[in-house]
């Protein structure tokens, strides 16, 4: 593009920013919004968030900037490749050098814990949505954190509050030994023994194991009814891949969970068929899911999961958030984001409450087997709506220190 | 159900069976690292990438090139040896007259290209890779379900280093072999082409480890890091054994195997340091290794 | 006038290195950078000190690295130390496993050696992996800054940088005192030829194992360091690719030079922070873009350096330099 267009285009974009952006001067540091993207884009998570939930973000910038021409809004991605440190290490540095307004953190509860610290620190807005620690909205809770698709605590009830009401009373854990495998393991386990039943142990592995075999032999030997798989991502397929393989689950059910559709598409209906879990989004749940959904597809060429939706949803909030409360003061917006409605195609009547959980509906669903599927991706069926208010902790409950009791 | 020191006889029985998998795994890559080691003098840091290099072979044949099991555990061998030949003859040639930490070096160098090459490309999530027809199901017995891929892996491993133990300990070529090591001059005073010996040994020690991989490929998830912390494990045993013991790495890594195995019954906690511990007092009580020659 | 000038050079190198180290943030450097740099350049000399002037190669250098930052941590973050005491800590827990790990691989020679360290500090991993203090893949997270001495609010990143300098400065300096001191002097000849050392009566195996001890200390300050600027401590730094990454530090910059190590530190750190722009700027040169990519390349780039340092580059930079100075004076190639 020569010069002149350049500068002419420029000009047309002034005066229509001018003449239609809205009525309120946007006071924004470095008059642009910049968001950062941290997850796993190589390792265990990464088909369920990965770079595919960048581009999820970035769809929601560009339908945003659609609406509001004239905003600079600058998405900045990086593979945090599980690990902690690189999180917290790359975001003090966007915060410190690239004047980051928004942090938005993908897959694994380690990672996310170092990262809200961070953005704690730095006084700007963090919204988890790859991750599952129920410890971001309770003891590890800062006025700048929200925790937005689903928790394991929200997974415990439901997962583990429907299983036990079936049948399922003896549970043996298989659980990935970091923050969130082992949130998922301490809040089921509680659900569990609530509803009546019993947890005969527990076994730990370490991230991205590779062989789980050994594990397998040690939970068959357990003689419990359940076998709870407390981890996600490759390790929950290579978990169940071995289960068949060792014969475990012909004496033991398998209950993923945390599982996503990304991960019943690589393990197949037939091995999955009749499994329950958790969904805080189905992609066909509604029209308005399935419209996005297949957007999304044509992109990505897989269908989105849950993570990769609230990536989407997430990042809209946060730029009508900035819109309404005309700055992107890291305080002012938090204020805002904590008053809002959220109806959009992730979530219908969800809300953000003061320790920073989002609330919102959750759905059990169960694997279809092979004939009752219809089209390709469609793997669940809804068996139950859970409101949001009994599928997560109740604010009565929370460790966070931020709410007053 | 029969006890013993505390756990249900089935469940030992079954994790000694694993163990034993396990083991010959570590036999059949030691083997490979010993060899060379013995042979060449040079510690092939790069064994663990090239064991993952044969696997990834294995799942690239079928996914691209429509080839299975059987052609690629020929073939991925076969390819591994021809690149550790020429690596070898480009590269570590070179480095002969140093000090055998440039050696080292080098190969530690390599694992990390191979290594980023292959993440760079593929990512560090697993690649699905399905047991051969032939080999799947399993049989049943008794005290635990035993997939026939596994008892495969165990006799392929011990047919590989047995027939490896043979050629070297009791052919005449291999007697050529330890000859050409130890007096590499008078070597090929006498007529033996040294150099292309350790050429072909390299390339059969890579071969090795690449085979390794083949066969561990329906069994731990395909992935680029595969081999990085596998290869410790395996300077361990060689360790334990005795360096340039072949015989000595064979049966330290098939003892392992089974220690590890026990470990992850009676102390779970404890079974990935279990080895390094054996090392580790081994080296106070026997400083050249439980089959070593030289102190 | 000779005696006079010996001490004179390296002093005024020293003072030139500090005044302008200095002056960086002062002109825009990012701080945490910098640091970063400082520490990984004290952990790349303590381990040159084994290498380069003993010998002896360690591969197993991430375990004092690793030992350290967590010991420092927990002080600081779960026992409510003050910073100077945590990095005592760290530094005599290094100190502490240096000399087990060196106990039991000193008789040891060369290769075996090298193996030996490698093991141990993977043995040493695996406990990091599972004690619960350092909680595991998460990390320690969260370690305060504190106020050094109860007076210097460490928080600031500019007054820690001028701590962080000192300490790794004194470090260096002392380090040069060592070396240049009679043990040094014995160190060199064990390196050289350790047989004729041995004959002249010297107890070479103890000599070793102290300069194995010193070294995991000051590899151990770096730790601890380390865990205080970034305020946290994690199993990366405990894992074997962090004992090649500062041998790699080491190869780069020149074994046995005095500044190799930290010239090796600031080209590797460096590379790592700004290979993703490396990648982009070398994308929009080739039309390439596979190039963009590199930024998540980093072990491939690291290894082509590593084989290209040995292959070819085996002085590093510090040496060439070294080198290219002799030879220019007319004197034979060292």
């Amino acid at each position: 593009m020569n010069r002149r267009n350049t500068l002419y285009t420029k000009v047309a974009a002034l005066l229509v920013a001018g003449l239609c952006g809205g009525a309120q001067a946007q006071k924004l540091s470095d008059g642009a919004i910049r968001i950062g993207f941290l997850t796993d884009m190589s390792s265990v998570y990464s088909d369920l968030d990965g770079s595919a939930g960048a581009i999820a973000i970035q769809m929601a910038i560009d339908d945003f900037k659609a609406r509001n021409p004239g905003m600079t809004i600058e998405l900045l991605s990086a593979d945090h490749q599980n690990k902690a440190d690189i999180a917290s290490s790359k975001a003090r540095e966007w915060f410190d050098q690239k004047g980051l307004d928004l942090l938005i953190g993908g897959t694994n509860s380690g990672a996310s814990l170092a990262m809200k610290s961070v953005a704690a620190e730095k006084k700007k807005p963090f919204i988890a949505i790859g991750s599952g620690t129920s410890k971001l909205t309770n003891e590890e809770c800062t006025p700048y954190t929200v925790h937005y698709a689903y928790d394991t605590i929200a997974l415990a009830n439901v997962t583990g509050g429907a299983v036990v009401r079936a049948g399922g009373k003896s549970w043996y854990f298989l659980t990935a030994d970091y923050a969130f495998g082992q949130s998922l393991e301490k809040d089921t386990s509680a659900v569990v023994t609530a509803n009546g039943g019993k947890v005969l142990g527990a076994i730990r592995h370490p991230l991205n194991a590779a062989d789980f075999s050994s594990f397998m032999l040690q939970a068959q030997a357990s003689g419990a009814q359940i076998l709870g798989l407390a981890n996600a991502g490759g390790d929950t397929i290579n978990a169940i891949k071995a289960a068949n393989e060792f014969g475990v689950t012909n004496s033991m059910k398998l209950v993923g969970l945390l599982m996503f559709n990304t991960d019943i598409h690589t393990l197949g209906l037939p091995a999955t068929k009749g499994m329950y879990m958790t969904d805080g989004w189905t992609w066909n749940q509604s029209a308005e899911s399935r419209a996005w959904a297949k957007r999304f597809f044509e992109k990505v060429k897989r269908m989105p999961s849950m993570v990769q939706a609230g990536d989407y949803s997430a990042t809209t909030q946060y730029l009508q958030a900035v819109k309404a409360a005309g700055t992107d003061d890291g305080d002012a917006v938090m204020a805002q984001l904590k008053k809002t409605r959220i109806n959009d195609m992730f979530a219908q009547g969800g809300y953000i409450r003061a320790d920073g959980r989002m609330v919102h509906d959750m759905r059990l669903v169960q694997v279809k087997s092979p004939e009752e599927s219809t089209e390709p991706w469609d793997y669940v069926k809804l068996v139950e709506i859970v409101p949001g208010e009994k599928a997560f902790q109740s604010l009565a409950d929370s460790k966070c220190p931020l709410i007053k009791k | 159900m029969t006890v013993i020191l505390g756990k249900p006889l089935p469940v030992l029985m079954a994790q000694l069976l694993l163990g034993l998998v396990n083991g010959s795994f570590y036999a059949l890559l030691s083997l490979g690292l010993a060899v060379i080691f013995g042979l060449l003098n040079v510690i092939n840091f790069s064994h663990g990438a090239l064991y993952m290099m044969g696997a990834m072979l294995a799942w690239i044949g079928a996914e691209y090139l429509g080839l299975g099991y059987w052609p690629m555990l020929v073939l991925a061998p076969l390819a591994v040896g021809i690149l550790g030949m020429a690596f070898e003859r480009l590269l570590l040639r070179r480095l002969q007259g140093l000090d055998h930490l440039y050696g080292l070096l080098l190969t530690f160098g390599a694992t990390l290209l191979i290594q980023g090459l292959f993440r760079s490309f593929f990512g560090v999530s697993g690649q699905p890779y399905p047991v051969p027809e032939l080999l799947r199901g399993s049989v049943n017995l008794g005290f635990m379900v035993l997939p026939l891929y596994r008892a495969w892996v165990v006799l392929v491993s011990l047919v590989v280093c047995l027939l490896t133990w043979f050629v070297i300990e009791r052919t005449p070529l291999g007697a050529r072999l330890r000859a050409g090591t130890e007096n590499a001059a008078l070597a090929q005073a006498f007529g033996i082409n040294v150099p292309l010996m350790i050429t072909l040994t390299y390339g059969f020690g890579v071969a090795l480890a690449a085979l390794a991989g083949v066969l561990a490929a329906p069994v731990l998830q395909v992935q680029p890091l595969m081999g990085s912390d596998l290869i410790i494990v395996v300077f361990a045993v060689v360790v334990i054994g005795g360096m340039g013991s072949i015989a000595g790495s064979i049966v330290t890594g098939l003892l392992l195997g089974v220690v590890e195995g026990l470990a992850r019954v009676f102390y779970p906690p404890g079974s990935a340091t279990v080895v390094f511990v054996v090392m580790a007092i081994v080296l106070l009580v026997r400083p050249a290794g439980l089959f070593g020659r030289e102190a | 006038m000779r005696a006079r000038s010996k001490l004179l050079l390296p002093a005024l190198r020293v003072g030139v290195a500090l005044a302008i180290a200095a002056a960086l943030p002062l002109v825009g450097a990012y701080p945490v950078f910098l640091m970063d740099v400082l520490c990984f350049g004290l952990f790349a000399a303590a381990f040159n000190l084994l290498l380069g002037y003993s010998g002896l190669l360690s591969f197993g250098h991430a375990a004092f690295f690793g030992a350290a930052a967590y010991a420092c941590g927990v002080a600081l973050r779960d026992w409510g130390w003050p910073p100077e005491a945590g990095l005592l800590l760290g530094v005599l827990c290094a100190a502490g496993l240096g000399a087990l790990i060196g106990a039991l691989g000193i008789r040891r020679k060369g290769i075996y050696f090298a193996m030996i360290t490698l093991a141990l500090a993977q043995m040493l991993y695996f406990v990091f992996l599972q004690a619960p203090f350092t909680h595991g893949e998460d990390g320690l997270q969260e370690i305060p800054r504190g106020r050094l001495l109860g007076v210097l609010p460490l928080a600031d990143d500019l007054v820690l940088y001028y701590v962080v300098l000192a300490i790794v400065a004194g470090a260096w300096i002392s380090m040069g005192r060592v070396i240049g001191s009679p043990f040094g002097q014995v160190l060199l000849a064990i390196r050289d030829n350790e047989p004729r050392a041995i004959s002249l009566g010297y107890a070479t195996d103890r000599f070793k194992l102290l300069a194995f001890v010193l070294s995991a200390a000051l590899a151990g300050l770096a730790g601890a360091l380390k865990a205080l600027v970034l305020g946290f401590a994690s199993l990366t730094d405990a894992h074997w690719s962090m004992s090649g990454l500062v041998i790699l530090m080491v190869l780069v910059g020149g074994v046995g030079t005095r500044w190799g190590p930290l010239v090796g530190a600031l080209v590797i750190v460096g590379l790592e922070h700004k290979i993703g722009e490396i990648g982009a700027v070398l994308a929009n040169f080739t039309g390439i873009s596979w190039f963009s990519t590199l930024g998540e390349a980093v072990t491939m780039v690291t290894g082509l350096i590593f084989i290209v340092c040995v292959m070819a580059f085996r002085r590093g930079i510090v040496g060439e330099c070294i080198d290219w100075w002799h030879r220019r004076r007319g004197g034979l190639s060292v």
